[in-house]
């Protein structure tokens, strides 16, 4: 018998079942069809403007730092200022995301800007959010052609840049988003939730910024939340 | 894994007696105070808690479906699955993946089942190197040790002795360069880690979960260790138990709500990342390999049996951290992978209450730890229904056992144990009355050598709860 067939006959046995026990099979399956959602905190579901000011509030709280830019174009300036205030190189490298493309990058002269994953070598990363989640301070990034990983990882210092529309008050309001964007049960083959900088406690209990990941997140949020 | 859980009282007699231990948790662990906070913050954290508690249950009823879904999607995903009875099956899949690509360094996740199954030391004996990435876990691995909490593996280490290893190990640094705080030692440990995360050929990292609807594993993590570790390398293999399964995305959002809360006070780690299958044809990085080793290492066979409910754990720490008994002696004394309250009753379960009956008896029944548990686990109920079995098996040892013996003779003849015990007072008081205590008492040696017996004062409680009743 292979282990397969021993892990579930082993389960199987343990639990009294045999497995095909039709009512057994509908629960598991309107349970997986249907995802019912569990207690959603009060603070997860606030309205736009408190939504928003509670998802800055959070993201400090995490150690991160948030910028309100009222118009998309004026945020390559922004990350130019952002840049200089923190003595930071004027370069940075982006994914091919059409949202961060489309943005008027010329008008920074001064700012380098290259595209692509990263190898480890760049200092400051700019990636465009899939959503954000309100009562916990936390991003939610997504992989793909245009949004490479890496991105989120290896560079010192990253700045994503988020629609305020797309600040949502809990997690299931975008798992729901997911599935509306890549289909019922599919999932692109990253999913990050980021809530602040990386972090370790691990000498002597004393909480340090920039253990593998970046030292500095920055967040841009772009435009009215609704 | 070396198993000393035997000798855990040598284990724990050693452990207060070394200096550096004590210096190291005589400064309290921090988690405690923040998860008070950050439990406080929340209204409906304890509502949470149920909510977990349900969910967990739910899955562990209905185990054996909720694979057959995770495993259709995984593969659906372009995924491979591979199940594993035994730590010994674990070994070699991992193993045979590792050779199929002649990987000769493997970058680690933090994950508590490589520990379980002792995979560092079998890569290392097949020409594998292994290098932890964890800041924790990196720092016992050049030590040679065991992790001694399951989410903080290093606590039991002080900074002097980190510099120590970094100075050893780094050989290829500057001599006098300066390692006297820890931010200069997660520098220094961040650039030797970064190489390794770039140079590795496989990655190997847990799973806080794996979700049923959608063919995914979750990590959480701090550092973002566990995610250079899985996107760099060619290959990424998850290893997991079943007893990770959850159901749905929605699931995980409650699981999520009350894990960092109990485990290190935070609303939410810094990084929880879901996988699913490789990378897919136009992306730029990730893994092109994703596999999954689902290892059962004695787990089923505890489903639907008196410890079953130990399966919901998820592993957050909170009951090690609010253990008394822990906070005295430290993680390594279990001599076991899992220490604490939740490795009292887990350890008999995995390796047998032959070898690890001392664990469930190394608590006070104080209840904290239950009181703590995000998922609720009944931890004293379960240590005690392990001492129960340890003494029907005639595990326990020969003294307790007549000890026992001797006192239910008189416990089940009640005019004979209210002589006798009013006897003893008796013949106490008259000999302990001028110090109104005693330095060393007959069969009573054990209790003597750490503290005094006080000399009974009048009557037994059972003469004076029958005067007062009058
Ligand atoms: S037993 Fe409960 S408190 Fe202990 S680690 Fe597991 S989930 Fe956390």
């Amino acid at each position: 018998m292979s282990a397969r067939d021993l892990i579930f006959g082993s389960i199987r046995r343990s639990l009294g079942v045999s497995g095909k026990e039709a009512p057994r099979r509908k629960t598991v399956g309107d349970r997986l069809a249907q995802h019912p959602a569990g207690l959603v905190p009060a603070r997860g579901q606030l309205a736009a403007k408190e939504r928003l000011a509670l998802f800055r509030t959070m993201v400090e709280a995490a150690s991160g730092s948030i910028d309100e830019i009222a118009d998309v174009a004026d945020v390559p300036s922004a990350i130019a200022a952002f840049l200089r205030a923190h003595n930071l190189p004027m370069a940075v490298r982006r994914g091919g995301d059409p949202r961060l493309a489309a943005l008027p990058w010329e008008r920074e002269r001064t700012l380098e800007v290259s595209v692509g994953r990263s190898d480890g070598k760049d200092v400051v990363a700019v990636s465009h959010a899939f959503g954000a989640v309100a009562e916990s301070g936390t991003l939610m990034l997504v992989s793909g052609p245009d949004n490479p990983t890496t991105l989120n990882f290896l560079p010192d210092t990253h700045v994503v840049v988020l629609d305020a529309k797309d600040v949502a008050g809990d997690y299931e309001t975008l798992w729901q988003r997911l599935r509306e964007k890549f289909g019922d049960r599919l999932m692109p083959r990253t999913v990050n939730l980021i809530t602040g900088p990386s972090r370790s406690a691990d000498i002597e209990q004393t909480l340090i910024l920039g253990a593998h990941g970046p030292r500095r997140l920055h967040v841009m949020v772009v435009g009215k939340s609704e | 894994m070396t198993l000393t859980s035997p000798q855990f009282k040598d284990n724990a007699r050693a452990a207060l007696a070394d200096a550096q231990l004590q210096r190291a948790l005589s400064k309290g662990l921090g988690f405690v105070e923040r998860r008070r906070l950050a439990a406080e913050r929340l209204p409906e954290f304890e509502a949470l808690r149920d909510g977990a508690r349900d969910i967990k249950n739910h899955t562990l009823a209905h185990l054996d479906l909720y694979l057959e879904a995770y495993e259709a999607r995984v593969i659906a995903a372009g995924g491979q699955l591979h199940f594993a009875v035994t730590a010994e099956e674990a070994r070699a899949i991992v193993v045979d993946i590792c050779r199929k690509v002649c990987a000769k360094t493997v970058t680690k996740g933090k994950t508590m089942i490589a520990e379980e199954i002792g995979l560092n030391d079998f890569l290392e004996q097949n020409g594998i190197q292994p290098v932890e990435t964890d800041l924790g876990e990196y720092l016992i691995q050049i030590r040679h040790e065991m992790p001694s909490h399951i989410i903080a593996p290093a606590i039991h280490l002080n900074k002097d002795q980190v510099e120590a290893d970094f100075r050893r190990v780094h050989s290829h640094l500057p001599k006098d360069r300066n390692l006297a705080e820890p931010q200069t030692l997660l520098t220094e440990a961040r650039g030797v880690l970064r190489e390794r995360f770039l140079s590795a050929d496989v990655g190997i990292t847990g799973a806080n979960f794996l979700v049923a609807e959608t063919g995914t594993s979750i990590i959480v993590t701090n550092e973002g260790n566990g995610d250079l570790t899985q996107t760099l390398p060619k290959i990424h293999i998850v290893l997991a138990t079943i007893e990770k399964l959850v159901p749905t995305l929605e699931d995980v959002s409650t699981l999520l709500r009350v894990l960092a809360r109990s485990a290190t006070g935070q609303d939410m780690s810094v990084y929880t990342t879901l996988s699913t299958g490789p990378r897919r044809p136009d992306d730029p990085d990730g893994p092109s390999e994703y596999h999954v080793v689902i290892l059962d290492n004695g787990r089923s066979s505890m489903l639907g049996g008196g410890f079953a409910e130990m399966l919901r754990c998820i592993r957050c720490g909170a009951c090690m951290n609010y253990c008394p008994v822990f906070n005295a002696i430290g993680g390594h004394a279990y001599g076991s992978v899992y220490p604490g309250p939740m490795g009292a009753v887990l350890t008999p379960a995995l390796v047998g209450i032959d070898k690890a009956g001392h664990l469930p008896n190394a608590s006070m029944f104080c209840g904290r730890c239950e009181e703590v548990c995000p998922v609720r686990i009944p931890l004293p109920r379960m240590m005690r229904a392990w001492r129960e079995r340890e003494f029907e098996r005639h595990l326990s040892p020969a003294t307790v056992r007549s000890g026992l013996k001797f006192w239910s003779f008189f416990a089940k003849r009640p005019a004979l144990y209210g002589l006798v015990t009013a006897l003893a007072s008796r013949l106490l008081w008259l000999f302990g009355r001028s110090a109104g205590r005693f330095r060393r008492l007959p069969f009573a040696g054990g209790w003597t050598r750490h503290r005094d017996f006080p000399a009974p004062q009048g009557a037994t409680f059972q003469a004076q709860w029958r005067r007062r009743r009058n």
